[in-house]
């Protein structure tokens, strides 16, 4: 902490920009994803045509440079958890699939190479939604990002891939996967896999929660890669993609969270028992406002966390104690939240049962909606 | 700018204050919890230090808080981050110190320019519970009668933070009991006043380096100019809801402090847990999901994320006082959260490090004890709840009792 930033104050005030992303991301939510959320739960998918209006946000190309078609605006990892923040407040699940073509741009951006982002970058600048997704998980208990099953082979002429990865956003459809693999004698390395090559095959999942998003799981059997599909020329930065991830996916779980606070809040106010609101009795109300505190505390966490990686400095310290403050708390946040419907909030014609659901997942994801 | 790293100038503070707490305070920390009721001489050199440094930090202070509508990081701020180190140094000891408390809050919030010159840096007291009245501090039955130039004051307080060593006692009282809380004024009484007795100190669990004392007052005079604040009863019932609210405020500049107490011992008690537990090859790297690792790990990585949570909504709460914002809920969060917080990190060090934890070979056991009291004074756990719950609910204290 003896560095020097003569100029450095605690404010957390939003620039200009971020309030007005604020307003129109809030906005967004309400209107294009929260009056959808249920109904795509209970589909499976989002309607035809969701994923083509979240283009219109235009949030992957905002860092991308102007040369290649993109807004050539800084990095900044602050508004990508605002942003990420308000969508979630709409749904989970579908704010995850809206960003996680921005996980990969970021991601090509931060570790890839020239002829890469030349590449890949102005397909992102057409205003068009591209389903470009991250592939970092693996399907079994105790499954740790630090090590990876999934693996590749170099060869003369590019790479050997076999493996399963698991919980892919929009997996099923994408244009373009992140696959995070070990390059056997070479540590953790990415690969640019386009359309769906020999021996790739994708399983729709079915899941507890985030039934909107199309989770899918892969499996790679030899599948042939040329060796510009690695991502870069060194290692790759596995530490610093999980650390981003997890500042989109604490963002996800303080937006879910405002959600579940917003509407148990108005329904303990108008349910009546014993002859007066519910809210009136301490037992739910200090729910209601240990629920509001644990919430703004995660919420500046994942802040905190985020400023730190805008600023260049050191932050995966603070951003794994906000993956874990997030990890707790939401699903505590989400349980408290049907609790206080009681049976109503069992039942499905609540959201909050769906919130649980989505919530749970929080302390499980890893490697998507990167920052 | 969202950004919430702390100025250098605020972390200058810091960094000197724990250089006082670690080498001026801690090493006197068994002793004077051994020697409950004795006066820690060691501390009148840490007083005056800590006095040179407020009044060179303050004249800086009131020049960039000057600067137009620009953000500021003032002196809420650098009393939470100042408070953090000295309690992690020792907070019974701190509790201890003139001119820090909550009786010098008071004064400095309300008084007339002449009670600020005359009492603001005098080592005083705050005298509000009673034996019968805790957290409804409404309810008090200490009098003030009026008797010509003079106020006569009749009570019993209790848990009088430093009573016995200040000079100065800042007494709530009613004028009017049948009025309610509208009626009730706070005043300043000079130690050594006829009527006014230390009656007892009370022995305690935790925090045995501060006196709490017990003080009656009987037909104790003062002058007529010593209440602080106007002597007038409003006339109307919503006057006086909003005389006792102004009253109250005095607690939202407080509790992001006694936030601060809990982030300094239970910071303390996390630097000692973490010694001790990297003799034993525990070595946190905040790598593998908590769910991955040894139970003690995955512990350690809660504790310090609880922490973190406080401390962030401790800042917080500190920030919107410094720029003016009303902040009555967040300063309830951050001491609800923290106290809590510091409670629950005490407790668990004490149980990860076993029987040293428990043992007085260490300080982890007197961290444990000293923590309770931090959820309880300057409104308890479930007073904070309340505050919270009726702003987030938009509830009066009348639907939410």
């Amino acid at each position: 902490m003896s560095s020097s930033h003569p100029d450095r104050l605690f404010d957390l005030t939003r620039t200009d920009d971020q309030r007005m992303s604020h307003e129109s991301m809030q906005r967004f939510a309400d209107s294009e994803i929260r009056s959808i959320a249920r109904s795509s739960d209970e589909a499976g998918a989002p309607p035809v045509g969701f994923y083509d209006k979240t283009a219109e946000l235009g949030l992957a190309l905002l860092s991308i440079p102007e040369a290649l078609g993109g807004a050539g605006m800084e990095r900044s990892p602050v508004s990508s958890v605002l942003n990420i923040e308000d969508l979630a407040k709409g749904d989970l699940g579908l704010a995850l699939g809206a960003v996680s073509p921005q996980a990969f741009v970021n991601t090509l951006i931060d570790q890839g190479n020239d002829a890469q982002r030349e590449q890949y970058l102005p397909l992102f600048c057409e205003g068009t939604f591209v389903a470009a997704t991250t592939a970092l998980m693996e399907p079994r208990a105790m499954f740790d990002p630090t090590e990876l099953h999934c693996n590749a082979i170099e060869e003369e002429q590019g790479y050997v891939l076999n493996g399963i990865k698991c919980m892919v956003p929009l997996g099923m459809d994408a244009q373009l996967t992140l696959v995070i693999a070990r390059l056997k004698g070479q540590g953790n390395a990415a690969f640019i896999v386009e359309g769906t090559p020999q021996g790739m095959i994708r399983t729709e999942e079915s899941n507890m929660g985030l039934r909107t998003l199309q989770l899918a799981t892969i499996e790679f059997t030899n599948v042939r890669l040329p060796l510009e599909a690695r991502l870069g020329h060194d290692e790759f930065d596995l530490q610093r993609f999980i650390d981003l991830s997890r500042l989109g996916i604490g963002a996800l779980a303080v937006g879910t969270c405002q959600a579940v606070l917003d509407y148990v809040k108005d329904y303990v106010n108008e349910r009546v028992a014993f002859g007066e609101p519910i809210s009136n009795r301490q037992s739910v109300a200090f729910m209601v406002a240990d629920m509001a505190t644990e919430l703004e505390a995660m919420r500046l966490m994942v802040w905190r966390a985020a400023s730190l990686a805008e600023q260049g400095l050191e932050f995966h310290r603070p951003t794994y104690l906000a993956h874990v403050a997030c990890g707790e708390h939401a699903m505590k946040i989400g349980t408290d939240g049907v609790q206080l419907l009681g049976g109503h909030g069992f039942c499905r014609e609540h959201p909050v049962e769906m919130w649980y659901r989505n919530l749970r997942a929080i302390a499980i994801l890893d490697g998507v909606a990167s920052a | 700018m969202i950004q919430l790293e702390i100025s250098d100038k605020h972390q200058e503070t810091f960094n000197n204050a724990m250089l006082l707490a670690e080498h001026m305070m801690r090493p006197y920390s068994r002793k004077y919890d051994k020697e409950e009721h004795t006066y820690p001489t060691e501390m009148d050199e840490v007083v005056k230090l800590l006095a040179g440094g407020r009044s060179a930090g303050s004249s800086t202070g009131g020049a960039s808080a000057a600067e137009s509508s620009a953000v500021v990081n003032g002196g809420n701020m650098a009393a939470v981050i100042g408070l953090q180190a000295l309690a992690w140094g020792d907070l019974g000891l701190f509790l201890g110190m003139p001119a820090n408390g909550l009786g010098n809050a008071a004064i400095q919030a309300v008084g007339t320019l002449a009670q600020r010159e005359k009492y603001g840096t005098s080592y005083a007291a705050m005298c509000i519970t009673e034996p019968g009245t805790g957290s409804d501090s409404a309810n008090i039955a200490t009098t003030a009668v009026r008797d010509g130039d003079e106020w006569v004051l009749n009570g019993e307080k209790i848990y009088v933070t430093s009573g016995q060593w200040a000079d100065t006692l800042v007494v709530w009282a009613t004028l009017d009991k049948s009025l309610g809380k509208a009626a009730i004024k706070s005043f300043i009484v000079e130690k050594g006043t006829p009527g006014c007795e230390v009656t007892r100190l009370e022995r305690k669990m935790g925090i045995r380096a501060s006196d709490t004392a017990a003080i009656t007052f009987s037909d104790c005079r003062i002058p007529a100019d010593n209440i602080l604040g106007s002597a007038e009863l409003a006339a109307d019932a919503e006057g006086r809801k909003k005389a006792f609210g102004g009253v109250m405020q005095t607690f939202d500049n407080t509790r992001p402090p006694v936030a601060a107490m809990a982030l300094g011992v239970g910071r303390a008690a996390l630097d000692l847990a973490s010694e001790l537990l990297t003799e034993e090859g525990v070595s946190p790297d905040y790598n593998r999901k908590p769910c991955n690792v040894s139970a003690v790990e995955a512990e350690l990585y809660r504790l310090e994320a609880e922490w973190e949570g406080a401390r962030l909504l401790t800042l917080k709460a500190a920030w919107m006082a410094d720029n003016k914002q009303p902040n009555s809920k967040e300063a309830s969060m951050c001491k609800a959260k923290a106290g809590r917080m510091g409670n629950r990190v005490t407790l668990r060090c004490v149980e990860l490090c076993q029987s040293l934890g428990y043992s007085e070979s260490r300080l982890l056991e007197k961290f444990a004890r000293d923590s309770k009291i931090i959820d309880i004074f300057e409104g308890t756990q479930q007073i904070q709840q309340l505050i919270v719950a009726r702003r987030i609910l938009g509830k009066s204290s009348s639907e939410l009792k």
